[in-house]
């Protein structure tokens, strides 16, 4: 498909944007965090968003979905992002392309509908290593239980079912376990950016498998999706964050002039904007690919995931740099994004380690 | 079989018949390229014919209407074309400022008569045109142009002097940027004229650049002379048409620096350092990695820059972009490149010392990379201007 987006995609673009401006403007995520809610996101919110088909439209029509692709939920989540609408957008996807992979029947019928309705978040518990390494799976899937200790779970505070990569003899599978059985300890990393993140102690909690037991496939399949849907929140901040910045140095005024006036100020902010201009197709194209198949679908997630990851962090701190004070105090909102884009940034993989896989798979080097 | 699958079937057909093999799978050198004029010079036999049998058909400018000598193909078909001629490695038969800046500035803003009387000799490579724009006053301040243009007895006579005119001393025909109306604010001065460069009152005196070329010229206007009609747009309206152009000029600039000329850089890595060379270098890989990377964003770029432009959902903004982002990773790349080669290659004599030694004029011709970022702070952003 055209790197250029469809009329479907600018409509539910518009729709999710006119949702979000009323059910969840900025300050209702900053009076969330404040709460210091175990949650870190809303279940009203939640529950409105699914109302409208907008969590987890990739799941498939036979399963009772909308059949939408990536493409369709990178569009949600990078409305999401603008506003910082605290749902549990990126597992629910993820955990839908999972599930819609390598799930029986039985699986399918009791999880999906859930996730889409907003009943049920199932949260994926891929990674054990601090830095992002999905190489790392020590946690063993043994007499049908699991044994370990996973990190970086997106949404795993609250969630009514986990699904957690293990190895079993020689194979890594997925399985799926109830976070509220004994065995199985749940601990809310207090992450920066107020984003539900979690760490999961297993220490012989019943599983099941989801499907056979090699889920190498689909875990890849998902990661892809995973870093290309981060890349596109990441995108949505930084867009956001850019317009904040580009409309205060048309505002701000010292030495009696217009900051932006200033070329110094006006060719870094003309820099960035050059960079989010090129970086748009490199989301999309990730996108495309993602729901076409194609053979470079994982190199070109990883591409986008690396673009994003620096562009937003570079966008970040020049805005926080232009803003002068403001920019550096907890009360104005730039700080929001600022830990938003750390977060997002590092979740599944940051620029440095994507370059460095793109070296080593795409360019052999 | 549907009307595109019959088109490609045809197409294929016919380019086998008539692709000579002296046309085929030729380096991207400029010793190959076919300038056509009055005075054409032809590399090979084999180009010359390929040349014409491609002109006969409109092919040389496919999306051109028939009637001004183009070949009347939809974005699709010329796009099944191009993959068409790929696929066996045919070249371009022609290269010409008159398809790539002159052309699409007749067919958006020429008459009737201009287009009939100058767009089938472009696209037949019948006359070479040359353009001038940049003088030795008016650079970034291009629309600072001094060059005078007066009208008497039905004749515009034109005087001053045009500097960077690409193959200046080799062309027929120039397209001017000419002030006209010097009584009024710069931008609303300018008129662009159409001149015959083979006249006295026109002459050339090439440059020799850095990297060793002199394709760029210092032309000179003494009391030249072109007729009234030779006028393209309104008197007065030559920095709209213009503007266009630069348009055009810049999306070709990036897209020509973000392709790359000669081999990849990961293969000129692994065919000097190798992977093991490279990896005890960490600081060179790092830069030669950011390097690919850039590449293969612009190639996404500019994938998406096609697909806009078919959908007509241009960002008017992106050839801006890809100029200033393609030609500063242009000269990062050869600059690599030539790390990577070693000493013994950085003479006149080495086509990638010689394209590193290129690669600087990227960044300033089109607008230099200064003038992209203000235009893009000033139309983009729509950030004030100091009063």
């Amino acid at each position: 498909m055209a790197l250029v987006l469809n009329d479907d995609e600018v409509m539910l673009a518009d729709a999710t944007r006119g949702l979000l401006d009323r059910a969840a403007p900025v300050s209702a995520f900053r009076a969330l965090r404040d709460s210091g809610d175990a949650l870190r996101y809303s279940p009203e919110l939640l529950a409105a968003l699914a109302e409208n088909g907008l969590v987890a439209p990739n799941i498939a029509e036979e399963d009772g979905g909308v059949g939408m692709g990536a493409a369709a939920v990178a569009v949600i989540v990078e409305q999401a992002a603008h506003n910082l609408a605290a749902a549990p957008l990126i597992s629910a996807a993820m955990a839908a392309e999972l599930i819609g992979w390598l799930g029986s029947p039985g699986q399918r019928e009791a999880l999906l509908s859930a996730i889409m309705t907003g009943e049920l978040v199932v949260a994926c518990a891929l990674e054990e290593a601090g830095r992002h390494n999905p190489a790392k799976v020590e946690t063993s899937f043994d007499n049908k239980v699991l044994t370990g200790r996973k990190t970086a779970v997106i949404d795993g505070v609250g969630a009514g079912r986990m699904l957690v990569s293990a190895a079993n003899s020689d194979r890594v599978g997925l399985y799926l376990v109830d976070p509220a059985v004994d065995g199985c300890i749940v601990e809310a990393i207090a992450a920066v950016d107020g984003r539900n993140l979690a760490t999961v102690r297993l220490d012989g909690a019943p599983a099941e498998a989801l499907g056979g037991d090699d889920a190498d496939e689909a875990i890849s399949a998902a990661i892809d999706l995973g870093r290309a849907l981060l890349a596109a929140e990441l995108l949505g901040l930084a867009d956001h964050a850019f317009d904040m910045t580009v409309s205060y140095l048309k505002e701000r005024k010292q030495f009696d002039r217009i900051i932006g006036t200033y070329q110094a100020l006006q060719h870094r902010a003309a820099r960035l904007y050059a960079r989010l201009d090129l970086a748009r197709s490199v989301v999309l194209k990730a996108l495309r690919a993602l729901d076409e198949k194609s053979d470079e679908t994982s190199l070109l997630a990883s591409l986008a995931k690396c673009v994003m990851t620096e562009l937003a962090r570079d966008v970040l701190v020049e805005a926080v740099q232009m803003h002068g004070g403001i920019g550096v105090t907890d009360e104005f909102d730039l700080g929001l994004y600022f830990k938003r884009v750390r977060v997002s940034g590092d979740l599944l993989g940051d620029d440095r380690f994507h370059a460095e896989r793109l070296a080593q798979e795409k360019w052999g080097l | 079989m549907s009307d595109s699958e019959a088109f490609r079937a045809e197409t294929r057909v016919w380019l086998e018949a008539n692709c000579p093999l002296g046309a085929r799978n030729l380096p991207n050198a400029p010793e190959n390229s076919v300038w056509g004029g009055r005075n054409p010079h032809w590399p090979s036999g084999d180009q010359k014919l390929w040349l014409e049998r491609m002109a006969e058909r409109g092919w040389t400018v496919p999306e051109w209407p028939k009637e001004f000598g183009g070949g009347g193909l939809d974005k699709h078909e010329a796009a099944v074309l191009a993959q068409e001629m790929a696929r066996i490695g045919a070249h371009s038969p022609l290269a010409s400022l008159g398809i790539w800046m002159l052309g699409p500035a007749l067919l958006e803003f020429g008459t009737d008569k201009q287009k009939r009387k100058y767009l089938p000799d472009i696209a037949k490579g019948k006359v070479r045109w040359a353009q001038g724009y940049s003088e030795p006053g008016a650079g970034s301040d291009l629309a600072g142009v001094q060059t005078r243009g007066e009208l008497v007895d039905g004749k515009w006579v034109v005087n001053g002097q045009k500097i960077w005119t690409t193959y200046g001393d080799k062309c027929d025909m120039i397209f001017a940027l000419v002030r006209t109306e010097p009584d009024v604010p710069k931008h609303q001065g300018i008129s662009f004229l159409l001149l015959d460069m083979d006249q006295d009152g026109i002459t050339t005196r090439p440059i020799e650049l850095i990297n060793g070329d002199a394709h760029f010229c210092e032309t000179f206007f003494d009391n030249a002379v072109t007729d009234q009609a030779n006028i393209v747009g309104e008197r007065g309206q030559g920095w709209t048409v213009a503007k266009f152009l630069l348009g055009h000029e810049r999306a070709m600039i990036g897209q020509a620096s973000g392709a790359g000329m000669g081999k990849p850089l990961e293969e000129v890595a692994k065919g000097t350092l190798g992977v093991d060379g490279l990896r005890a270098e960490p600081a060179l890989r790092q830069e030669i990695v950011d390097n690919l990377l850039g590449s293969w964003v612009m190639q996404i770029a500019m994938e998406r820059m096609r697909d806009q432009a078919r959908a007509h959902a241009m960002n008017p903004h992106t050839p801006s972009v890809l100029k200033l982002t393609g030609t500063e990773l242009n000269y990062a790349r050869t600059e690599l490149v030539g790390a990577l080669n070693g000493i013994e290659t950085l003479t006149m004599g080495d086509g990638d010392t010689r394209r590193w030694l290129s690669a600087p004029a990227n960044c300033i011709a089109g607008g230099s990379n200064e003038i992209q970022l203000n235009i893009l702070a000033k139309r983009a952003l729509e950030l004030p201007e100091q009063k």
